[in-house]
């Protein structure tokens, strides 16, 4: 009951910073809109192509979605590392709220700006008129997306308070995230690609992530990703917030 | 006694170095009092304070606090201490009111209950102008005012206060000293940290001098200016320090003679010692002087600080420290 309220607490307190600033909620939208004016025209004539099966825009809008809960999540440690240098997180550990609402509070706050990013671009790539949203897919899709942003923001929570500084943070996470995106097959679907890839993605969480995005955004229930994904990620996402509140709770900075 | 501790420790590892930070620290506190922790910088002050506030766990040694056990009852501990840390604890574009209902939810208010003490304390700590401004807009003073409001949202018996007035403007500083003295009149113990000689003396009920993670001396400002008894007489002298060192040790009048390093820019050293009687002694050492025909830099005559105590304990300056 107490990590509850303790976990809306915290929440509350990081959405209304996240609302006070609403320029980021939109910069972080600019890349995937980018991608989704500059690149994803190039995709057109693979329509109906192996990997292409749902359509050209049907299979490139979810993984840009995921792409942008990929990154929007791994950067919110940023401002945890301001807050660290500020004494903020110092002075909530001394009260006694629930360590675990510290962590939990902040990385739902980073789900639900990434759903409603999400929503906006679904929204925007339907009013380009060059695909067909099945909104109770979406729906469920968004699931997967919710899964994404929770488990690389509990990672990006943790590694700001390992690394307490912006400049080891940003090639840390560019590090990391980058090649988990493109062995994701976000860019172009993974059944393009030679074997050996195919193999490392095998490996790869959010390559089912995108894959169980597709089905679901094209409305297919019963494929292997679909059941795939929310295992994979939801017993990574377990062990890593775990993870994450543990270094919350003995943060020394 | 509101903290208790026997042997206090804590190891850090740095670079595969152990470091002693605080090599066993028996500290008592009583209620109501304003105790302070004095010595220069890395001296382990923060580090004892960060244990006994429950930041980090001491590798060794047992504490009381609020007569709570440290290690076993943190939860217990927390509720009954407030903290406010070096670094303060708000930052930009929250406003001081959010920060302190928010402070009292934290500690389990009702929001009706945390509104409430909210519009007291930005009224006592006289923010009731700023309460709904971002918190970056604030001057150094009111944001520090705004750090100690936050660590008494919940009325704790006991505040931890770490550097309370570094990085303030004197005016700010006098502030800052009477709204502890005001929160001690309204019964708050106040543990805090510093490496002001004039705040300790000023500000402090009592005061434990920690140097190199041990504590050297504890007690009243009063009671330890007294250990070092009689007066100080301070002599500058160039280029013949040490004769003129040899001379004053053999007055049977003087206690003790420490002699500083010399100056490197005019290589004058400074004599410092200790005397019963400075008015008397001191025409007696300028005779001496003269007939050995040295010539005096400087001449200083002062009733022992507490730097004279830090000095005679760790047998440096705490001022050189800085």
């Amino acid at each position: 009951m107490k990590t509850i309220r303790d976990t809306w607490l915290v929440y509350s307190r990081a959405m209304k910073l996240n609302l006070k600033q609403p320029v980021w909620l939109i910069v972080m939208l600019v890349q995937p809109i980018y991608f989704l004016f500059l690149f994803a025209p190039l995709l057109e004539p693979m329509d109906g192509m192996p990997g292409f099966e749902n359509g050209a825009m049907e299979t490139f809008v979810p993984g840009l979605i995921i792409m942008m809960a990929l990154f929007g999540s791994a950067f919110v440690g940023f401002g945890l590392i301001a807050e660290l240098r500020q004494g903020v997180i110092e002075r909530m550990r001394v009260t006694p709220v629930s360590r675990v609402a510290l962590m939990l509070g902040r990385t739902l706050s980073t789900v639900t700006t990434t759903v409603f990013q999400s929503l906006a671009l679904v929204l925007l790539a339907s009013l380009t008129g060059k695909l067909d949203v099945y909104w109770p897919g979406v729906a469920l899709m968004l699931l997967i997306v919710m899964l994404t942003a929770f488990m690389l923001a509990a990672v990006s929570l943790g590694l700001a308070i390992i690394l307490k500084s912006e400049d080891a943070m940003a090639p840390t996470i560019n590090t990391l995230v980058q090649p988990i995106m493109l062995i994701s097959g976000i860019m172009l679907p993974m059944v393009m690609a030679p074997q050996w890839l195919q193999n490392v993605a095998d490996f790869n969480p959010f390559y089912y992530a995108v894959q169980a995005s597709r089905d679901l955004f094209a409305g297919e229930m019963s494929t292997a990703a679909v059941w795939q994904a929310p295992v994979i990620l939801g017993a990574l996402t377990i062990v890593l917030v775990l993870w994450a509140t543990r270094k919350f709770a003995r943060a020394v900075a | 006694m509101l903290i208790e501790t026997k042997g206090l420790k804590k190891t850090f590892k740095s670079r595969g170095k152990q470091v002693e930070a605080v090599r066993g620290v028996d500290l008592a506190v009583k209620e109501g009092e304003v105790f302070g922790l004095l010595g220069p910088n890395g001296a382990g002050k923060t580090t004892t304070m960060r244990m006994l506030s429950t930041l980090i766990e001491p590798t060794e040694g047992h504490a009381v606090v609020c007569g709570h056990d440290l290690a076993k009852e943190s939860a217990k501990v927390r509720r009954d201490i407030g903290y406010v840390g070096q670094a303060g604890g708000t930052w930009g574009e929250v406003t001081a009111r959010e920060e302190l209902v928010m402070q009292g939810r934290l500690y389990g208010m009702s929001k009706k209950a945390a509104q409430a003490r909210a519009v007291e304390v930005l009224e006592s700590f006289q923010l009731g102008e700023y309460a709904d401004r971002n918190v970056k807009t604030y001057s150094g003073g009111q944001k520090r005012r705004l750090d100690i409001a936050l660590g008494i949202m919940h009325q704790p018996k006991l505040l931890f206060l770490d550097e309370p007035t570094t990085g303030l403007d004197p005016q700010s500083r006098a502030h800052m000293w009477d709204e502890v003295r005001g929160l001690r009149e309204r019964g708050t113990a106040i543990f805090l940290t510093t490496h002001y000689l004039d705040e300790a003396d000023a500000l402090c009920d009592r005061l434990a001098i920690i140097d190199h993670g041990e504590i050297v001396a504890e007690g009243t400002p009063l009671a330890l200016k007294k250990e070092v008894a009689g007066d100080v007489v301070a002599v500058g002298v160039a280029d013949r320090a040490a004769e003129a060192q040899e001379l004053f040790a053999a007055k049977d009048f003087v206690r003790e003679v420490e002699a500083g390093e010399p100056d490197p820019a005019t290589g004058v050293a400074v004599l410092r010692m200790y005397v019963e009687d400075g008015a008397a002694a001191l025409p007696e050492l300028l005779r001496g002087l003269d007939a050995a025909a040295i010539t005096p830099a400087s001449i200083e005559l002062h009733r022992p600080s507490l730097d004279d105590v830090f000095l005679k304990q760790t047998g440096r300056s705490l001022r050189e420290e800085k």
